[in-house]
């Protein structure tokens, strides 16, 4: 199961690792605690490469950052593997025990010379090398990524390409090494677990296979669809071309957070039924026929949380919900009922067991084991293991167990779907702010001393050449759309690239005008590369100091 | 650092130029292209250092440090601006608002010595000349009672008596060991200095070999002469014991212990001695890196080791392959800021560092956790010097002088009511009477009443001390102390209340205020003291409280300022020597 299911790596193990690798993650605003044991590993010694478009608050605490064209990961990545391949700093024995397809990769990354990767990224390719040899020369060093690796239509082989890098190195299944996606919620990563996925049963277990199919038919006592579900984004093309005519969203707000947004609002609302079920009035609920008033997670729930280090934790309710709003299982147990299957009224743990019934990697992971020894990692397959603290030991062991080994990927450079051209040539991504969370559900009902809205930042040289001020309004097209925005001149943005966040739906609609071409594999849209343009509007008098304050 | 919030306050062209001369265009971010941008924790954490002599060039550049200048210089070293006001404010030297004075500040010492000596009366002389005086803890210059020091805007700091003739009365003493060069070598000339036996020493080391060097160090029987008296042969072993991280030594030249002169006074006439028994100790530890940290009110033996500093560089003494010892070794000079704790070796890393001089918790030790965390052996420059002689005579040579307990000699730092105070070297054994003999005895009105030995940290003895031998040990019996040397003398005349008064304020106002039986345990005694002089007495309970709170600062304060704020006074009371306390 390598390249798939979660971070391989223990939080701690980043305090204690060589070299760290963030690779499109601004850590610092959108993981803060992951950030903080970021922070005392650099303290302890770590050198960081950060590899972001962006000179992020994160990339500013790098000993380098490395700004990368955005969309053109690929091509660092392969560089920096050909590089290691080059200097002969590949970890022969590793890949020849534990590792299948390293000729075909070599063959693959050999055009991808640091002077080509220069061409397609605009790093110097001294620092591309720099960053190779530290990687394979350190003891232990970790790559970890987040969205900008992931919300591309490429996320897979972007993904694909980092894990390259463990795999020729052998930076992975020892402590102090790993792959490290960050996640968002401090529960995507139980969520993924219980099944929450269009082609997994709990327990990373795949739909379709003959022996969980036959292991969940028979715990279920009903025949189950082989075949995956859609994801996401596969359903809002399913909606519109009429096969889906209804929709159960729990807990996810899409007709603020899709990419191409004012589309999936009118698919949505399209519907011959939409039910939501969550704890706010959001604007996806306002469309809904029902809306099922729901429990917060934490406070008002009993359960369990699993964090980005695959860790399983017990919550607690301490108060109970206000109104008429009930715990999530409870409404879909009801649910359920109404439908003509009674499920009882199992308690938290009752379904925490089934789960450990289900699902080898929790079997081991007792409720009271839960309880005693605050938290287990998957894998735990049995009441004596003690759980994982990270994932892929079993590469090192001399019998790899029965399972094939780690598979390189062939990954090839191809650039973001929306090409600029002389009608759109800015770039423009998206990202996240420390004091906001996602489309604002949860964080925009408090006040916070440094945040400034969903401005548009763009450099210096940018606002010069367009004649544009600091704070001025201006019009921001793609292909898809048009919103009207504040602009805010960035001395740290490379020059042709223009960043916002988009956590304030209601002031400015970013998701109009982002794109939705998406990745295959994952579902995820491209919101980190649109192409744009700037233009004053009409009222606005010309600026006689285009570069403000910043300049 | 991200994190990074810096006022709109600018620095003037000023202030820019005078940190461009300092840093010579040092940044922590730097900015490589468009799209490379190198920084970082590591790059931040080498350079803090930086920030001490920063802030030394905007003081002097403007007189006060100004929040714009500060601004810039925590841009370029990236340190949040909260941290380094909270380092510009722990220093007495620096001011962070801007004086209502045009021009130079005149330093006056209010310690013992020059307080029995007229301080006063020379700070209403220089107010009514229209200078600024700023009242200053000891200026270790106890020989020339009263003591100034002017620091300079935009001219260098001078001291106006380092313009008189050198006057040591044993200068050319053919018994002497430490000071023999004193008075007769020219302390500017590497030349001068190699014609008086100069590099002889290190000559020899390097022909014994590192362990060789820390054996003949360790069979001498030297012993710290800063005042600890810590084996200084164990201190070098356990430091060249390390490995696989950068090592230092360190001479600790902040010489601040109310009372104390000698340091200053070998660097400033036999400043070239410092460095080779620096580079000897670097050479024994396998310390690449030298640090000599001096106080900041020192300009004439700063200039005089900075000078020295270079001239060793130039001759090939300093550097790769320093004096052909295939050991790389080079010094860097650093001055502190008038911070009487800084003394405290663990206080002066942090202060060296860049970060409040405040101590760090021993264990662990400095010799594994020292200067940057690394490995360090820290030294008192009178230690230093001794080891010369150590390789020039061995040590059995060495142990010829002194006793088996205390070999060889120390230098004294005779003032007060003495006739001709100043730094004299006698043979460990030599007594507190011969001492005081030796500076000419006791001058002025009325009798000897009161021997302060050590300093502020030290103990006052009696008239019935004289035949004291000066020894570690025969101190140590007689529950008084060496330490750094002192001997002040006071007469049957002087209040010596006025002088409690004035220390136990001094520990006061020098306590970093970590620790909080310290920070409260000072002030608490300062108050006692103040309330017996207005009162004139001292009732039973509040003299209890006086050894209560002494009692809990020596158990529970983390460094040795803690530990001897209450000793003079104690010993004082305990000697009789103030009229109204009841026991």
């Amino acid at each position: 199961m390598f390249g798939a299911g979660g971070g391989t790596s223990s939080y701690t193990e980043i305090e204690e690792t060589d070299v760290i690798l963030l690779w499109g993650s601004n850590a610092r605003e959108a993981h803060p605690i992951f950030f903080h044991h970021l922070l005392k590993g650099l303290d302890n010694g770590a050198v960081m490469y950060a590899v972001d478009p962006r000179r992020t608050s994160s990339s500013k605490f790098a000993d380098v950052w490395l700004g990368l064209d955005v969309g053109t990961d690929i091509a660092m990545a392969n560089a920096v593997g050909r590089e290691i391949i080059a200097a002969d700093l590949h970890n022969k024995d590793f890949i020849e025990h534990s590792a299948e397809g390293f000729e075909d990769y070599k063959a693959a990354v050999e055009p991808y010379t640091l002077e080509y990767a220069e061409q397609i990224t605009g790093v110097p390719a001294s620092a591309i090398g720099e960053m190779a040899h530290a990687y394979a020369k350190a003891d232990k060093a970790q790559i970890l990524w987040t969205l900008g690796i992931t919300e591309h239509h490429n996320a897979v082989d972007n993904v694909f390409s980092l894990c390259n890098l463990a795999l020729l190195t052998g930076h992975i299944g020892r402590w102090g090494s790993g792959l490290v996606p960050l996640r968002g919620q401090n529960n995507v990563q139980g969520g993924g677990d219980m099944g929450a996925l269009p082609n997994k049963f709990p327990g990373f277990q795949t739909v379709g296979d003959p022996e969980a199919h036959a292991k969940f038919e028979a715990a279920y006592g009903m025949p189950l669809n082989a075949n995956p579900g859609k994801h996401l984004t596969l359903m809002f093309e399913a909606m519109d071309e009429g096969t889906i005519k209804g929709a159960y969203v729990i807990g996810e707000n899409p007709a603020d957070s899709e990419a191409d947004v004012d589309h999936a609002r009118r698919l949505l609302a399209g519907l011959d039924i939409l039910v939501v079920q969550d704890i706010f009035m959001t604007r996806t609920a306002e469309l809904a026929d029902v809306v099922l008033p729901a429990s917060v997670g934490w406070a008002e729930a009993e359960g369990t949380v699993t964090s980005s280090e695959r860790r399983v934790q017990r919550v607690r309710a301490a108060v109970s919900p206000p109104g008429e709003a009930r715990h999530d299982t409870e409404i879909i147990g009801e649910l359920a009922r109404r439908l003509g299957v009674d499920w009882g009224n199992p308690s938290s743990e009752d379904l925490w067991d089934e789960l450990r019934s289900l699902s080898p990697v929790h079997q081991g992971m007792s409720w009271e084991r839960l309880e005693a020894e605050g938290g287990l990692q998957w894998p735990c397959p049995d009441l004596d293991h003690p759980g994982s603290a990270f994932l892929h030991g079993w590469l090192w062991e001399q019998d790899l167990g029965g399972r094939g080994p780690a598979p390189f990927s062939i990954t090839e450079h191809e650039g973001p779907k929306d090409q600029l051209t002389d009608e759109f040539p800015l770039r423009l991504t998206t990202g996240r702010a420390l004091d906001s969370y996602n489309t604002g559900v949860q964080s925009s009902g408090f006040e916070s001393p440094i945040r400034y809205g969903d401005a548009i930042d763009l450099s210096p040289g940018d606002a010069v050449a367009l004649g544009i001020a600091d704070g001025e309004r201006v019009l921001v097209t793609s292909p898809r759309g048009s919103v009207e925005m504040v602009t805010r001149i960035q001395p740290d943005i490379p020059r042709g690239l223009t960043f916002t966040t988009f956590h304030f739906p209601e002031l400015v609609d970013i998701n109009t005008i982002t794109n939705d071409a998406w990745d295959p594999q994952s579902g995820t849209a491209e919101f980190k590369a649109a192409s744009i343009r700037i233009d004053r509007l009409a009222s606005a008098p010309v600026a006689d100091n285009p570069v403000g304050a910043n300049g | 650092m991200a994190d990074l919030y810096i006022s709109e306050d600018q620095a003037d062209k000023i202030e820019l130029a005078a940190v461009a001369a300092v840093l010579g265009g040092v940044s922590v971010v730097v900015h490589e292209s468009e799209r490379l941008v190198r920084a970082g924790t590591r790059r931040r954490h080498s350079h803090r250092h930086l920030l001490l002599p920063a802030l030394h060039a905007l003081h002097n550049a403007k007189g006060w440090i100004s929040p714009g200048g500060l601004n810039h210089v925590c841009e370029l070293l990236q340190v949040p601006p909260a941290e380094a006001y909270g380092v510009a404010t722990f220093y007495d030297m620096f001011r962070v608002e801007e004086p209502e004075h045009e021009g130079d500040v005149v330093h006056v010492c209010v310690d013992s010595a020059c307080q029995i000596a007229g301080n006063e009366d020379l700070i209403s002389a220089i107010e009514a000349g229209g200078a600024h005086v700023h009242r200053s803890p000891c200026l270790g210059q106890c020989e020339r009672a009263p003591a100034q020091f002017i620091q300079g805007v935009g001219r260098p700091d001078h001291v106006p008596a380092d313009d008189d003739p050198l006057l040591f009365h044993q200068a050319g003493d053919p018994t002497l060991r430490l000071l023999k060069r004193v008075g007769l070598v020219d302390p500017v000339s590497l030349d001068s200095y190699s014609q008086h036996g100069g590099y002889e020493a290190l000559a020899a080391a390097v022909a014994m070999g590192a362990e060789a060097v820390c054996t003949a160090v360790a069979d001498s029987g030297l012993s710290g002469r800063g005042g600890a008296a810590f084996p200084t042969g164990v201190k070098w072993r356990a430091v060249a014991a390390e490995h696989g991280r950068p090592k230092h030594v360190v001479a600790n030249c902040d010489e601040s212990e109310p009372g104390t002169f000698k340091d200053r006074f070998v660097m400033e006439n036999d400043p070239f001695a410092l460095i080779e028994a620096l580079t000897i100790a670097g050479f024994a530890t396998g310390a690449e890196n030298g640090w000599i940290y001096i106080r900041g009110e020192y300009p004439l033996a700063t200039a005089r080791l900075q000078n020295a500093i270079e001239q060793a560089r130039a001759a090939g003494l300093l550097g790769n392959d320093a004096a052909g010892s295939g050991h790389t070794f080079d010094i860097e000079l650093r001055r502190g800021a008038g911070a009487y704790i800084c003394g405290e070796e663990t206080a002066l890393f942090a202060s060296l560092e860049g970060f409040r001089g405040e101590p760090r918790s021993k264990p662990p030790f400095p010799t594994t956790h020292g200067l940057f965390g690394e490995p360090t052996a820290i030294n008192n420059p009178e230690t230093l010097l001794n080891a010369l002689d150590i390789m020039l005579i061995g040590p059995h040579n060495y142990r010829s002088r002194g006793t088996e307990r205390s070999p060889g000699t120390k230098l004294l730092c005779l003032s007060g009511r003495v006739a001709q105070p100043g730094v004299y070297e006698v043979e460990f054994g030599a007594t507190l009477g011969d001492a005081l003999e030796l500076a000419g005895g006791i001058t002025g009105s009325g009798e000897l009443a009161a021997v302060l030995m050590g300093g502020a940290a030290g103990s006052f003895v009696g008239p019935d001390s004289l035949d004291m031998p000066l020894t570690l040990e025969d101190t140590r019996e007689r529950g008084t102390t060496l330490g750094s040397g002192v001997v002040m003398a006071f007469t049957t005349e002087i209040d010596i209340l006025d002088v409690l008064v004035r220390i136990s304020e001094f520990f006061r106002n020098e306590s970093c205020g970590q620790c909080v039986p310290c920070r409260i345990g000072t002030v608490r005694q300062h108050e006692t003291m103040v309330h017996l002089q207005r009162t004139g007495s001292l009732d039973a309970a509040r003299r209890a409280l006086v050894d209560d709170i002494s009692r809990v600062m020596v158990d529970a304060s983390i460094c040795g300022l803690g530990h001897t704020a209450a000793s003079a006074i104690n010993s004082a009371l305990a000697l009789g020597l103030i009229t109204g306390v009841e026991s």
